[in-house]
């Protein structure tokens, strides 16, 4: 079974034979690769029915609850790794998701789309909000909730004291780019962090 | 001519069979320390035991099941109470897996209980039965298993008071249980639940046929008392809006006048429930069962995780959005305690209208999850 692009990225930086708590994980392929070829052990968090369902197919552990609300469930530092995959534009309480994160485990991978890619930028400046391949919703059918740009995503991790050990700014296809500092916020449409907490 | 053809999907004609696990010479050690024997358990099996025997899934039924789960009995019009559920093409498909569902013990459908024969006195045990604990369940299941060839199971599922069977079975016998489905349950009922139990056993022992237990002998039953508690525990089997959506406030049957009598259909609904099920239960195993639920309380015990940690278990925890007897905070208990010794745990809330009956019924997004479960878990034993 081979991985969507964005997601064997992230595979790639979970340590082999880590705990796993995966935040938004669709139907499970994440985890379902890195029990099957990571040695990794893990939990994946979900609300949709039918992803879950799809995951559950795959014998990946999922316990089915609200992110915003509901991250108490899970005990202090019992995760490795913790990973909020192309998520955190899709919660309301982005400060409590990521505090509860770093209760629960050391490492964070955080991934997220950049809406100060230039090309947004270019449309803002026609009057038109961001619509690109990688968010293609219009403004009034998007599950995207809380737009950020990687200037500003960054400033929240420093605020919450999470330190950025990675940065891996991604073209809109999913390939890392070699830029670096503030160029980043211009040339990636995305960007996959690693955060200590 | 009531006798209806099974449907396409059924395990068609079943009968019931019954083994004697334990004898007076060979007695069931009880967790109480009494000894109980002869213990006989009634059965039913559906599909075929496979030659690797690692396709076995046992049901644990709740409060008033019976060993009657799927297909009909010869000449009979309803099918099993868990048909939807069991058979070939259903969840628990009966052409992959081998399904076992017995009476439990303390049971009235022919399993030992407080009205089987006490070979001591040539009568009835009445309360000289002893008091039943989770774990004199899973012993006579296990004792079942024994009989019938089977070392491990594919999976144990139950809803209710059989998801607290599993729960107890797969705590402490891991190695008995590759799967354990748990079902609208609870590790530990609250006081809400607790009252509700005592009202319905005092409506019982305040009956004035209840004899102290001794009924039977006198050739009667403490009906009255067994229907309310009946009555009362239906009642918290449904959401608020199932009721309302079955019977709102219509009249039934029709009546000019107010007055005290059964005027509301829901009354006539209750009235129905109450009376047809002391037709088919005994009031003594009523007593014996609501208790076993009330002392429950695994997690309490020291180390109670340190054998599945040994060797984890898989979890799959079902909860019902409206479900008010084992609501979703029970559920949710269970798996925080699971996921918090890393066992592998998944958990899923359904929407359903119907509250604590849920679990019986025909849910498209529930059947979907334990399809989808049991499928990846046979994989998973096989490979």
């Amino acid at each position: 079974m081979s991985l969507r692009p964005d997601l064997a990225l992230v595979a790639e930086l979970v340590p082999a034979g880590s705990r796993v708590l995966d935040l938004g994980c669709g139907s499970g392929a994440l985890l379902a690769h890195l029990i099957a070829a990571g040695g990794c052990r893990g939990t994946g968090v979900e609300i949709d029915p039918e992803a879950v369902v799809e995951a559950i197919g795959l014998g990946v552990p999922l316990i089915e609850l609200d992110i915003d609300t509901q991250l108490d469930e899970f005990a202090d530092a019992s995760y490795d790794v913790v990973v909020l995959s192309r998520t955190i534009q899709t919660v309301h309480r982005q400060v409590d998701v990521l505090t509860q994160m770093a209760r629960i485990g050391s490492r964070l991978i955080v991934s997220a789309p950049n809406f100060g890619w230039w090309r947004h930028r270019l449309r803002l400046l026609r009057g038109r909000m961001p619509v690109s391949k990688d968010l293609p919703h219009a403004w009034y059918d998007t599950p995207n909730l809380r737009f950020t740009t990687l200037l500003e995503l960054e400033e929240l991790f420093a605020r919450l004291g999470l330190k950025v050990e990675q940065r891996i700014p991604l073209s809109p296809t999913g390939e890392p780019l070699k830029v670096t500092g503030s160029l980043a916020n211009l040339a990636a449409g995305a960007a996959v962090y690693v955060l200590k907490g | 001519m009531g006798h209806q053809v099974p449907d396409a999907g059924s395990v068609g004609i079943v009968s019931t069979a019954t083994a004697t696990l334990f004898s007076v010479e060979n007695p069931l050690r009880m967790s109480n320390g009494a000894d109980l024997g002869p213990v006989d358990v009634a059965y039913e099996t559906y599909g075929e035991l496979n030659e690797a025997r690692d396709n076995a899934i046992f049901i644990c039924h709740a409060l008033t099941g019976d060993a009657h789960a799927a297909g009909f009995h010869e000449g009979a019009t309803r099918p099993g109470w868990w048909d939807n559920l069991i058979g070939p093409g259903k969840p628990l498909d009966t052409e992959r897996y081998f399904v076992i569902c017995p009476n439990l013990i303390g049971g009235c459908q022919g399993s030992t209980g407080p009205s089987s024969i006490n070979p001591e006195t040539g009568r009835a045990y009445g309360l000289e039965f002893p008091v039943l604990m989770m774990r004199d369940l899973v012993a006579v299941h296990r004792a079942l298993l024994a009989h019938l060839g089977v070392d491990r199971l594919l999976a144990a599922i139950g809803g209710s008071l059989g998801g607290m069977q599993v729960l107890q079975w797969a705590l402490d016998y891991p190695q008995d249980v590759a799967n354990a489905i748990v079902i609208a349950a609870s590790s530990r009922l609250t006081a809400q639940n607790i009252a509700f139990s005592a009202v319905a056993r005092r409506a019982i022992m305040t009956d004035p046929q209840f004899s102290q237990g001794e009924y039977a002998a006198n050739g009667v039953s403490p009906e009255t008392g067994l229907s309310i508690a009946r009555m009362m525990a239906h009642i918290t089997y449904l959401s608020e809006d199932a009721l309302t959506e079955k019977f709102g406030r219509q009249a039934h049957p029709a009546v000019d006048e107010p007055g005290l009598g059964v005027h509301f259909a829901v009354e006539s609904y209750l009235d129905h429930q109450g009376k047809s099920f002391v037709e088919r239960f005994d009031a003594l195993s009523y007593l014996y069962l609501t208790r076993v639920m009330d002392y429950f309380d695994p997690f309490a015990e020291h180390e109670a995780l340190a054998r599945v940690t040994e060797h984890p278990v898989r979890w799959l925890v079902i909860s019902f959005d409206t479900d008010w007897r084992f609501g979703t905070e029970h559920s949710r208990r269970i798996v925080r305690r699971l996921e918090h010794a890393g066992q592998p745990v998944s958990f899923r809330e359904i929407t359903s209208p119907w509250g604590h009956d849920s679990f019986l019924l025909e849910i498209p997004d529930y059947h979907a999850t334990l399809r989808s479960y049991l499928q990846r878990a046979q994989l998973e034993v096989r490979s």
